[in-house]
């Protein structure tokens, strides 16, 4: 192993080349465009990126040829687009092509979640009704927690402080009447003072905007007059439902996390259009899975908070649909934490809402839950209790684990994995970061002093604290929903997934943990495997009788018309489109609703009372009853889908039982307060069929597996790999 | 007389050992199937009070019928022991009557469903939910008359009664109750809600013996029992000193409104050996209006353990494993123990009231851990008439509050006590009632001063947009939302309406039928909570923050002994005026602020434009007014 001031040396020289490189691109900003090529989307390549707190994953996907291509490189914070752009340059150098034959590049991005959890959004600025500035203030008045909550429960103070909140002296009634216009004069004189107070987003969110929304947009239209530059929320064009806190709170989250999720899509389109063609196609994932444009993506961020995981969870679906797993628990461990999810019947489940940390919108999502542990997670012993905990401080990308050189010297995960032989120091992490065992060491020596241990019994303390933490949060999307984690396989991924997954999964007892070929790359390849999809809706509460099937009829048509058209203009042929109707539709006076699915063809056939039909079928399915009650219609929606891209497994060729060509040499791991021999495998070298006994550490180009002693891995068909307890029936 | 349970396999279940993962899965699977309850019933019903408020509680009990899951506690051991009639597989029970339950639900609004739940012939376990119905007849829309006299004006009243037989729905009978109601297509709505939560309750208990096997099930029922009953034992030594000393507190309700009040609570605690007992003797009598509150003895025990427990481990679930490491006594003829046929309509005030109570009584032994007096009550506003089109239209509503200042920190403002509720959204009273709400702000100053400082309550300005009635049901008054620890009392509640023709009148805290005409407009203000510790203590700056979010006035910061300065704090004033105010500072662990009721109802014209309510007068063996 290198000494420390090689590695220094050594990584003083990368950063050099860094800048370097980043000088080059900003040359680049400032010339001419290049030629604009015709192209249309699905004839070239398609490009999946996915930013993480640590790293930045890419895969490319050639479908004419049935290849794929990854790269991985350290996400760069300050800015992450630089980071994609690396790995872009790397990629086309490593598969040998240039930029401009990507035609679409997919990307989940943890921008706007990341800006939630570390408090870092704008200063936001909030326009409400005259009478209700504290909307957000008062809330829907619950205190969670069961009888006596109240006795622990504090509030979080509204992300629109309440300081910063103005009224405006206007008034909508119920069925969109102006009951009193717009003061225009006084709120320009408002405005102007809360734009002196430094805001840097606004939101507008008006009482029964959602049934007329023109005192919302005069409003906009007085602020951009005034500072054109801060960026305007309105909340009837985010949420246009009733309800109004939620659409306000909804529309503070996304005016919250505006600026930075807009500044880091606008630099990164303009650099792949540099380098790609003002043709290429940009699509970012939403929360619930789906693809939204770029432009769409700037100004509905609030649509995005969880289009990090989506990510992940959608590569998953798509590996464990090769590898014929139907029930999985999805675990996705970054560098500063750890997301997981459910999947049953190969169908992840959504929710209505979106929750980060104390946040909750109305916008759908995967239902992922988020814990704060992650490799980058800090371990510490509070000097009062002298309890060891890790997390949920990170030491993220920048400074990094000790064990990363880059100037961190507290103790995180990763340096107690490196620490006890689990992540070795001559492994290579994204290819090109070296690590060393002695900063890491010197690292976790802190936690062995506190605690008056050894070195190795602080690490393996780190280990299992945060293993339980991350066990809790499978808990919460298995037990805690009523489903045995005993009839799950793990899947284990993102960049420290594959370290924890074999001890996670004998936590839980879900068998087998399923380490995926790429781990870091499977939210890449979730955005790249993500199909177009395009969506049109509008509110339209109306009771049937008062209505016809002429006049709904029309307004689906014209929103099927306004979802194709984005999808015609983004290259998809209309012949290749799938449309299907959603009609939200329930009982006069019922709070909830129903969505019946219908094609146009049926709904031309059946009309309203077919949809009527089918409604009561499945209330009295859901809820054991019918009502003879008026149906009242809700909300009409027309989505427009892409065929389903065909699947690319990359073909290997079987091999024995016998995995000891792929072994690189052995190697010392501690486990259960013992060093144990062990060898280290070389996962490019390993063939379907082979059996890897643990103790064992498989290293690959952008991840290490760790398998457990007792615990056996077995390389399946499509190159994942199967850990089961050695003497588990599946593993003989 | 013990009602007969029919079932076709008498065999005792035998107690098994559970291993501590299949424990966790069968609580959190029947935590999650109360969850589910709520989801289902809250998107299927139609009353605003259960679909947006959430004026409803599930639970799921043993076979035994005890609660495992649930908020309020078990009343079936008391169904089962006074029905006299068979309980068999595909029954389900409804009732109303707090008499005929022992205070199970406590008002004819409150309609009780309860199913038994079989498997294989045996009965192992209950659902049951209530749910407060918008109205259930009686002589006032709402049906909540504060001038009522006895229960039959109330509304109609249900004893326990098969409303479904061997699954077979009787609906004669429901047609009868639904033709006694002034919203009937509300009330058959949330019925067959609440009976669409209690078969999703029976599919879940159902599929966790299919899962673990009826014995591994029943065990696990009564590990969770037990597992509560150790958590409350050791509670119960921690926080109630045992010995000759009884801790004693008392508050009150401050009318009838019927012009008499206030009316005292009281109750004394103390310990013997592992058993807590609490005694409500000192109690005023039962009124001769709808105040009392016929208070079940175990949903008290609930109250108490829930408002124990969750200082040490929220996370647990709460059933009724403790009951027996809790002794209630109430006596018969109390305000807490009515008798038939008194009036029991309008017992929210005195339900929230017993937390405020049990505050004072349990924060006496560890005063660190002690709240201020919140907002302890569920006022209601109801509104309705007949709209232009001459269709009927009836608003029954819940309000919030300030909750108090605690040692966790300042009371949120304009919050529910109560849990689960929510608000109406304001956006859905105009969709679908003749409402304008004209502001929905909180009220500036109305939170106690304290070093956490109490919540403010909240003002709701509503405009009528029809011809109509209202009524109201408050209180707090005249008595404030005391303060502890040197905080002080939040503000009392108001309501004044506002004529078309400018006219202003100050409402009475409780009245029905009041005329009101389009353009009126009610404000309906709440209280605040009380304050907790120094208010002189209090960062200046956190002060001058409440001032920018005008949640406290820049007067109302002198109360902190802060001294602002084009919303800046003067350093040097403030000190000044906080040594000054250090010298008259009281030392009174509570601050009611007032001496005596006596001195409180001298001042009460000049405060409250009110004349003081005349102290009650009660008879021996008084029942209800004649």
């Amino acid at each position: 192993m290198n000494s420390t001031d090689d590695l220094i040396k050594h990584y003083e020289e990368r950063l050099a080349a860094f800048e370097e490189r980043l000088r080059r691109m900003e040359a680049d900003a400032g010339s001419a465009p290049a030629p604009v090529r015709p192209m249309r989307a699905g004839t070239g390549l398609r490009l999946g990126v996915d930013v993480g707190g640590t790293f930045t994953d890419l895969l490319m996907l050639d479908e004419k040829n049935g290849r794929t291509y990854t790269a991985k490189v350290p996400s760069t914070p300050a800015d992450s687009s630089i980071g994609v752009l690396n790995g872009i340059e790397k990629i086309c150098r490593e598969a040998g092509i240039a930029p401009t034959d990507i035609t679409e590049v997919m990307h989940g991005t943890t921008v706007a979640t990341n800006t939630v959890l570390t408090n870092a959004g704008a200063l936001v600025g909030l326009v409400t009704t005259k009478g209700y500035k504290d909307v957000l203030q008062i809330a829907r008045s619950y205190v969670p927690g069961g009888l006596g909550g109240w006795v622990i429960w504090n509030k979080t103070p509204p992300l629109a402080p309440l300081e910063l909140t103005i009224e405006a002296d206007e008034r909508m009634g119920a069925n969109g009447e102006v009951v009193s216009s717009l003061d225009e004069s006084r709120i320009r004189k408002d405005l102007k003072k809360l734009f002196d107070q430094g805001i840097e987003a606004l939101t507008i969110a008006l009482f029964n905007s959602y049934a007329n929304d023109a005192h919302e947009k005069r409003i906009a239209e007085i602020a951009r007059d005034i500072a054109p530059d801060i960026p305007v929320s309105t909340s009837a064009s985010i949420m246009p439902e009733m309800y109004e806190y939620e659409r306000a709170e909804t529309t503070v989250v996304n005016s919250y996390v505006r600026p930075v999720v807009s500044k880091y899509v606008s630099n990164l389109q303009r650099e792949l259009r540099n380098r790609m063609g003002e043709n290429v196609l940009l699509q970012i994932l939403r929360s619930d899975g789906g693809l939204s444009s770029a432009q769409l993506a700037m100004d509905q961020p609030v649509n995005l908070l969880m289009s990090g995981p989506a990510g992940g969870v959608s590569g998953a679906l798509w590996i464990a649909k090769q590898a014929k797993f139907e029930n999985l628990l999805t675990f996705d461990m970054g560098g500063t934490s750890t997301d997981v999810a459910l999947i049953q019947n190969s169908v992840a489940r959504t929710r209505r809402e979106t929750r980060v940390a104390d946040v909750t919108v109305r916008a759908p999502s995967i239902d992922v839950r988020t814990v704060g542990a992650g490799g980058g997670s800090i371990a510490y012993v509070p000097e009062l209790t002298k309890a060891l905990r890790v997390g949920p401080q990170s030491a993220g990308a920048d400074p990094g684990p000790a064990a990363y050189m880059k100037g961190g010297e507290e103790p995180t995960v990763t340096d107690a994995n490196v620490v006890l032989g689990y992540l070795p120091s001559d492994a290579k992490l994204g290819g090109d970061m070296a690590i060393s065992r002695d900063k890491a060491a010197e690292a976790v020596g802190k936690i062995a002093d506190a605690l008056s241990i050894p070195v190795e019994e602080a690490a393996e303390g780190i280990i299992k604290i945060v293993n339980e933490n991350m066990c809790g949060a499978l808990r919460l999307v298995s037990v805690e929903q009523g489903y045995d984690p005993r009839e799950f396989a793990l899947i284990g991924f993102g960049g420290a997934g594959p370290l924890h997954a074999n001890a996670l999964a004998r936590l839980i007892n879900s068998w087998p943990a399923i380490i995926p070929p790429g781990p870091g790359v499977l939210c890449a390849y979730g955005d790249a495997t993500t199909q177009l999809r395009n969506e049109a809706s509008q509110t339209y509460v109306t009771r049937v009788a008062d209505t016809s099937d002429a006049e709904v009829g029309k307004m689906l048509n014209a929103l099927r018309d306004a979802a194709a058209r984005e999808l015609t203009s983004e290259g998809v042929a209309q012949s290749g489109q799938s449309v299907i109707y959603q009609i939200d539709i329930r009982y006069h006076g019922q709070g909830m609703k129903l969505t019946i699915d219908v094609s146009p063809e049926d709904f031309e056939r059946e009309g309203l009372a077919g949809i009527g039909r089918r409604f009561d079928k499945e209330h009295e399915q859901l809820f054991t009853f019918a009502l003879d009650a008026e149906h009242e219609l809700v909300g009409l929606r027309a989505v427009v889908q892409d065929a389903e891209k065909s699947f690319i497994a990359e073909n290997q060729g079987a091999g024995g039982a016998d995995a000891s060509s792929a072994r690189v040499h052995t190697t010392r791991i501690y486990t259960d307060g013992n060093w144990q021999e062990g060898h280290i495998y070389d996962r490019d070298r390993l063939r379907p069929g082979n059996r890897i006994e643990g103790p064992a550490v498989v290293t690959e180009m952008d991840s290490t597996a760790l398998i457990l002693p007792d615990h056996v891995g077995v390389v399946d068909d499509v190159g994942n790999i199967l850990i089961w307890p050695a003497d588990h029936e599946n593993a003989r | 007389m013990v009602a007969k349970i029919i079932q076709s396999d008498t065999r005792p279940f035998n107690r098994i050992a559970v291993d501590p993962i299949t424990l966790d899965i069968v609580e959190n699977a029947l935590r999650n199937a109360r969850t589910e309850m709520d989801a289902v019933l809250f998107r299927t019903a139609m009353s605003p009070g259960i679909r947006e408020q959430h004026d409803a509680f599930p639970m799921i009990a043993n076979q035994e019928g005890k609660m495992v899951v649930g908020q309020f506690g078990s009343f079936l051991y008391g169904f089962i022991n006074g029905y006299e009639g068979t309980i068999e597989d595909g029954d389900i029970f409804i009732t109303n009557d707090p008499y005929s339950c022992n205070g199970a639900v406590s008002h004819l609004n409150d309609w009780l469903l309860m199913m038994p739940i079989f498997h294989e012939g045996k009965l192992v376990s209950w659902a049951a939910m209530f749910g407060h119905m918008t109205d259930v007849g009686g002589k006032v829309p709402g049906s909540l008359p504060t001038d009522a006299k006895m229960i039959y004006e109330e509304g109609m009243i249900v004893p326990p009664t098969k409303i479904f037989r061997k699954g077979e729905l009787a609906d004669e009978v429901l047609n009868i109750m639904l033709h006694n109601c002034r919203m009937p297509e509300w009330n058959k709505s949330d019925f067959f809600a609440i009976i669409a939560a209690l078969r999703l309750a029976e599919r879940r208990v159902r599929e966790n013996i299919d899962r673990f096997g009826v014995d591994t099930y029943i065990s696990a029922m009564w590990d969770m029992l037990d597992r509560n009953k150790a958590a409350m034992s050791a509670i119960i030594q921690m926080i109630i000193p045992e010995g000759d000393h009884k801790a004693h507190f008392e508050d009150w309700i401050d009318d009838d409104g019927m012009g008499n009040g206030p009316y005292r609570i009281a109750c004394s605690l103390w310990r013997e050996g592992e058993v807590a007992h609490f005694d409500f003797s000192d109690s005023d009598p039962q009124s001769l209006s709808s105040i009392n509150f016929l208070l079940n003895e175990e949903m008290f025990k609930m109250f108490f353990g829930a408002f124990t427990i969750n200082l040490f481990d929220p996370q647990i679930l709460f059933n009724d494993g403790f009951y027996d490491l809790v002794e209630v006594h109430i006596p018969e003829g109390c305000i807490l123990k009515p008798k038939k046929p008194a009036a029991l309509s309008c017992r929210t005030h005195m339900l929230g009231r017993i937390f405020d109570l049990m505050g004072g009584l349990l924060g006496q032994g560890a005063p660190d851990a002690l709240n201020a007096a919140g907002f302890s009550d569920s006022p209601h506003f109801m509104y309705s008439g007949f709209n232009e089109q001459g269709e009927w239209y009836q608003l029954f509503q819940i309000g919030f509050g300030g909750v108090p200042g605690r040692p966790a920190g300042d009371g949120p403002d304009g919050h529910s006590m109560w849990p689960a509720f929510t608000n109406v959204p304001n956006e859905f009273l105009e969709a679908y009632f003749p409402l304008r709400i004209r502001e929905y702000a909180t009220i500036p100053d109305s939170g106690g001063a304290g070093l956490h400082r109490g919540g403010n309550g909240i003002t709701i300005a509503y405009e009528m947009m029809e011809k109509g009635e209202i009524s109201i049901h408050d209180d707090r008054w005249l008595t404030y939302p005391w303060g502890v620890n040197g905080g002080e009392p939040g503000m009392r509640s108001t309501k004044r309406l506002v004529r078309t023709d400018g006219s202003e009148e100050n409402i009475p805290s409780k009245c029905d039928r009041i005329a009101v005409n389009p353009g009126d407009i009610l404000y309906f203000n709440t209280w605040g909570g009380g304050g907790w510790g120094n208010p002189l203590k209090r960062d200046p700056e956190l002060v001058a923050l409440d001032v920018s979010r005008k949640l406290v006035s820049e007067e109302g910061a002198k109360r902190y002994g802060v001294v602002l300065s084009r919303g800046k704090v003067d350093r040097k004033a403030t000190e000044k005026l906080r040594n000054k105010m250090a010298g008259s500072q009281s030392k009174q662990l509570f601050n009611r602020g007032f001496e005596s009721i006596e001195e409180l109802k001298k001042r009460c014209k000049a405060e409250t434009g009110f004349e003081p309510p005349a102290a009650p007068v009660f008879h021996r063996f008084m029942q209800a007014a004649e």
